[in-house]
């Protein structure tokens, strides 16, 4: 008996309950945007998307803005986690949905180009106003593929409290750290600081101690990239090098347990003449109250010491819609003096067009410092393979420095390691 | 949902006894009246106004998104795609909108949804990977790597100077009208046609801008066929040698010349030297012999090669048997060391005559308050062999290489992991001891068994009947325990043996993590999905026999 009855009040419930869902699901569907196509080409009233990190925001949006009055194109900024943008883009790019520009730093570049993800942009004429390394760090395989805009590298940063005058060698500034530590017994308590990772060391802070043995990581080419053919890090040079910082983990001018933060806090508080640092920890060094100076890297084993640089620069995506416009708001509009300038008020760093580095440079003697120091410096290898380089480099370094092992043996160990990964 | 269903059901049992009473009175308007009442609408209480509100208003917005994306799809052309998504909710209507039978299934549905989108898809999904070989320098697809090639191989012939062009147009087709800077005369010619002298030509400040019987394209309309522009490469003159004009902003055009050509029906590419690369079959472009191969190449089907990789490659398969005996060594102690810590302090704090047990029952439980990524930073900081609290402080000054030495790393491993494990232990034991009975505790004292034997013959076993389940559950949290390891010790200190980075501490969810991400080398997802697979395999089939072996644990009690 209750079947019909079952049967209709289902009838007529399903058909309130389809009815109600169906209405309110075309009322919401009308209600939305129109879906917008696959692959949107910029006219005008359209726009380009740029991923950068927060501190460029600020930077890049006037820069932006003037771009939107003269040709009627937006650029959406996305702001992404710097340190992982790198993986987002390769991963993302393929898909069609990636950005089309993006900040990244350039030694990210060969594994950009190993994955097919940027595409080589024209700098014409204009790559003459950039200063030559930073143009070389932007160059892989013969293209350039970015346009640079700031220069970092590591300097000696010292305690003129404690260390009045300049040195010029190595044995010197040890010599200095060591008096001062002598002199001020109870609060100097390291002759020398550098911020190492206990657990992997960190080739990149000693290579200006490295390089002034005349030992470089790859061969260098006649126009200044790196041939990532030719690993010279086993040659002789680098064999001296490998005793020197064996006797120096003895000496305890190195000292593996201290980290980059130890390091820092150590210095603002007083206890060392000397650290080896770049500009990133220069605000907290000024806060600290430390009267500082900073002196070119001093040479350890009698050639010129060259920090590596870390240039940042603009990619384009290699499927990008629109590299007409990408191409006219990097060139055009990142390229100017006005631009490059606002982007070093963010960024504190010497800015890589060669006028604008001239303006900044006659205001913020440090940036001065630095960028004189940087003008002899190499950039990083960009080439995919140097994760593992890194960290059997490092590896070694640290071994050295806490004792343990033949100096030869360990380097030479290191360096067939690391052979065997880049072939 | 539940309410409407309550009056579902209430509604047929008034029917029954309404029907039963029905007979006893013998009137049939009332009935009539009733059941037609009832056939009109569902008897509605307050709350089954707001759950069917509800589930109208859910049903609608779901419905509402998938038109959305059926339209979005349709653009796209998936039509694959549109019939599933159409299917799947059809079936979310039909559960929600029907009743009695269908009550069980209200309830699973949003929890089986989801673990097919959160787990069965990344499962197969990950599987699908693991067949392939999409790793760095196999990123895209096969077009995507052409263009690439192609992109990279057109190269600035050097010292060429700077054509200022604009695009003009004539017909359909997209020309670029350059000025030579050389001789400053207007020049025209696009893809197929080399540059020639076009007389009478428009200029300003030198510049050619227009030609006759061509139409200048202003910036929106070059801004509108971007991808025409840069596609443009104008030979200079009948001479390939002598190099294409190409312009990437669409106002200067610099000569390039290709070394890289790619021939379509042949599916090669030839490089100026005469060098031909093939498609080796392995995603990528290389000549013959091997020796020389272009970069970048292109995702594809690999089969089994990657799992044949993880047990054959010598540089991962003997670091890959010490990782997996390690895994179940670190998950296995910490269970145990969890277990054993947390029933102590459950066992201690239960004492009926201890004072003050909800100050330690705090205390006791703080570790766990903590994120376990924090924690395992912070512990890093105070096991740091100089300067660490642990050295400094607990050992005088020793200079104890706690993360740096392989077998005290995996100790100090343990230890940070009994420190943030043991209070959920405890809270689950002091809740498992809670409910155990109290008359078998007093016969066994009164029989003058020690509290040893109490707790080894009847405490013990009536506690793992109810816990056992979650030793099981963590033992396999614990199996895949990335935060403790990456964070405390990154996997280090290093095997000696390989290349890889791979050390001492690792469980094969970091080891698969660098792999994936590069920390040793190149990035390989198609090597680490496949180790995942393995992962998953084995974590699956302890958990199977671990389960069926507390099913005879329930089955003795």
């Amino acid at each position: 008996m209750t079947v019909p009855t079952g049967s209709s009040a289902f009838t007529r419930r399903a058909f309130f309950g389809f009815a109600g869902a169906g209405l309110t699901a075309v009322a919401l569907a009308a209600c939305s945007a129109t879906p917008a196509s696959g692959g949107s080409t910029a006219g005008s009233g359209q726009s380009i998307t740029i991923w950068l990190d927060t501190q460029r925001a600020p930077a890049i949006k006037p820069i932006a803005e003037k771009f939107k009055k003269d040709t009627g194109i937006t650029v959406k900024l996305v702001v992404k986690d710097f340190a992982n943008v790198d993986k987002d883009f390769i991963s993302q790019v393929p898909t069609g949905k990636g950005p089309d520009m993006i900040v990244s730093p350039h030694d990210k570049l060969g594994s950009y180009v190993q994955n097919g993800v940027v595409a080589p942009l024209q700098l014409g004429d204009k790559a003459k106003d950039y200063a030559d390394v930073a143009i070389q760090a932007v160059t892989y395989d013969g293209n350039v593929y970015g346009l640079p805009y700031s220069i970092e590298n590591v300097a000696l940063v010292r305690n003129t409290a404690l260390a009045p005058d300049a040195s010029t060698s190595f044995d010197e500034v040890i010599a200095k750290g060591k008096a001062a530590e002598a002199a001020h017994a109870g609060t100097v308590k390291y002759p020398f600081l550098l911020g190492l990772d206990p657990k992997q060391g960190d080739p990149y802070h000693m290579y200006p101690l490295q390089t002034s043995y005349g030992s470089t990581v790859f061969a260098q080419n006649a126009d200044g990239t790196y041939d990532p053919n030719k690993l010279t890090l086993g040659d002789a040079a680098g064999l001296k090098f490998a005793s020197a910082v064996k006797q120096w983990g003895q000496e305890g001018v190195l000292n593996a347990n201290i980290t980059g933060d130890i390091a820092l806090d150590a210095f603002n508080k007083g206890q060392s003449a000397y650290y080896l640092t770049g500009p990133w920890n220069i605000p907290a060094i000024k806060q600290a109250g430390i009267k500082y100076a900073i002196d070119p890297l001093p040479s350890a084993g009698g050639e010129k010491a060259k920090p590596f640089l870390g240039v940042n620069a603009f990619f384009i995506s290699a499927k990008s819609q629109n590299k007409v416009a990408a191409t006219k708001f990097l060139v055009d509009y990142l390229g100017t003096d006005s631009a490059q300038e606002a982007l070093y008020k963010v960024g504190g760093r010497p800015p890589a067009l060669k006028t604008a580095y001239d303006v900044v440079a006659k205001s913020d003697p440090d940036v001065k410092s630095f960028g004189d120091i940087g003008l002899d410096g190499v950039p990083m290898p960009a080439i995919p393979e140097m994760a593992s380089v890194w960290a059997d480099w490092g590896g070694a370094e640290l071994q050295l420095i806490k004792g343990q092992g033949d100096p030869i043996t360990v380097w030479e160990t290191a360096a067939s390691n690391i052979e065997s990964k880049i072939k | 949902m539940a309410d409407d269903e309550a009056g579902t059901l209430e509604a047929e049992r008034a029917d029954d006894a309404e029907r039963a009473s029905a007979t006893t009175t013998g009137g049939e308007p009332p009935r009539k009246g009733a059941r037609a009442a009832r056939g009109e609408l569902p008897r509605l209480t307050r709350s089954g106004i707001g759950g069917l509100l509800a589930k109208i208003v859910l049903l609608g917005v779901l419905d509402a998104v998938v038109v959305w994306a059926v339209f979005v799809m349709a653009g796209l052309s998936m039509w694959i795609p549109i019939v599933i998504v159409l299917l799947i909710t059809g079936l979310i209507n039909w559960i929600y909108l029907g009743r009695g039978k269908r009550l069980p299934a209200k309830y699973l549905t949003p929890g089986v949804v989801f673990l097919m989108v959160f787990q069965v898809f990344v499962i197969l999904y990950s599987g699908y990977i693991a067949f392939t070989n999409y790793s760095d320098g196999h990123n895209g697809s096969k077009t995507d790597a052409i263009a690439a090639i192609s992109a990279n191989g057109l190269k600035r012939v050097p010292d060429s100077p700077a054509y200022p062009v604009n695009i003009v147009e004539r017909g359909s087709h997209l020309y670029l009208l350059a000025t030579d800077p050389k001789d400053g005369t207007a020049r025209v010619g696009t893809t197929d046609e080399p540059l020639r002298v076009v007389k009478n030509a428009t200029f300003e400040d030198g510049k050619a801008t227009k030609a006759p019987g061509y139409v200048t394209l202003n910036l929106s309309q070059v801004l509108d066929r971007q991808d025409e522009i840069t596609a443009l490469s104008v030979p200079l003159s009948t001479n390939p040698n002598d190099g294409a004009l190409r312009t990437d902003d669409a106002s200067t055009a610099y000569v390039y010349r290709s070394d890289l050509v790619y021939d379509k029906t042949a599916d090669t590419f030839t490089n100026s030297s005469g060098t031909v690369f093939v498609d080796n079959g392995e995603g990528e472009f290389a000549t013959k012999d091997g020796s020389q191969v272009l970069s970048p190449g292109w995702k594809i089907n690999v089969g089994f090669a990657n799992f044949k990789e993880a047990f054959t490659n010598s540089q991962i398969a003997g670091p890959l048997w010490r990782v997996i005996l390690w895994t179940f060594a670190f998950a296995l102690l910490s269970v145990i060391t969890t277990f054993a810590v947390g029933l102590f302090l459950a066992m201690v704090l239960n004492h009926p005559k201890l004072r003050g047990k909800k100050i330690y029952r705090v205390l006791v439980i703080l570790p766990y308050a903590f994120p376990a990524f924090l924690s395992g930073l912070v512990w890093a900081g105070m096991l740091n062999p100089e300067f660490g609290f642990i050295n400094q402080v607990l050992f005088g000054g020793a200079q104890i290489p706690w993360l740096t030495n392989a077998w005290l790393a995996r100790l100090s491993v343990i230890g940070v992991n009994l420190w943030l494990g043991y209070p959920y232990m405890f809270l689950v034991c002091t809740g498992a001891l809670q409910s155990l009975p109290e008359e078998v505790d007093e016969a066994a004292r009164v029989d003058g068994a020690s509290p040893w034997r109490i707790f080894r013959a009847i405490k013990l076993p009536l506690l793992l009947v109810s816990v056992a389940p979650l030793l099981i559950a963590s033992f396999a949290f614990n199996f895949n325990n990335f935060n403790v390891i990456y964070m405390l010790t990154k996997g280090w200190p290093r095997f000696t043996d390989t290349t890889l980075d791979i050390g001492s501490t690792d469980l094969l969810i970091t080891m698969v993590y660098k792999i994936a991400f590069g920390q040793g080398g190149v990035r390989d997802y198609g090597l680490a999905s496949a180790l995942s697979i393995l992962i998953f395999i084995l974590v699956a089939v302890v958990s199977i026999i671990a389960f069926r072996r507390t099913k005879t644990l329930e089955e003795i009690n």
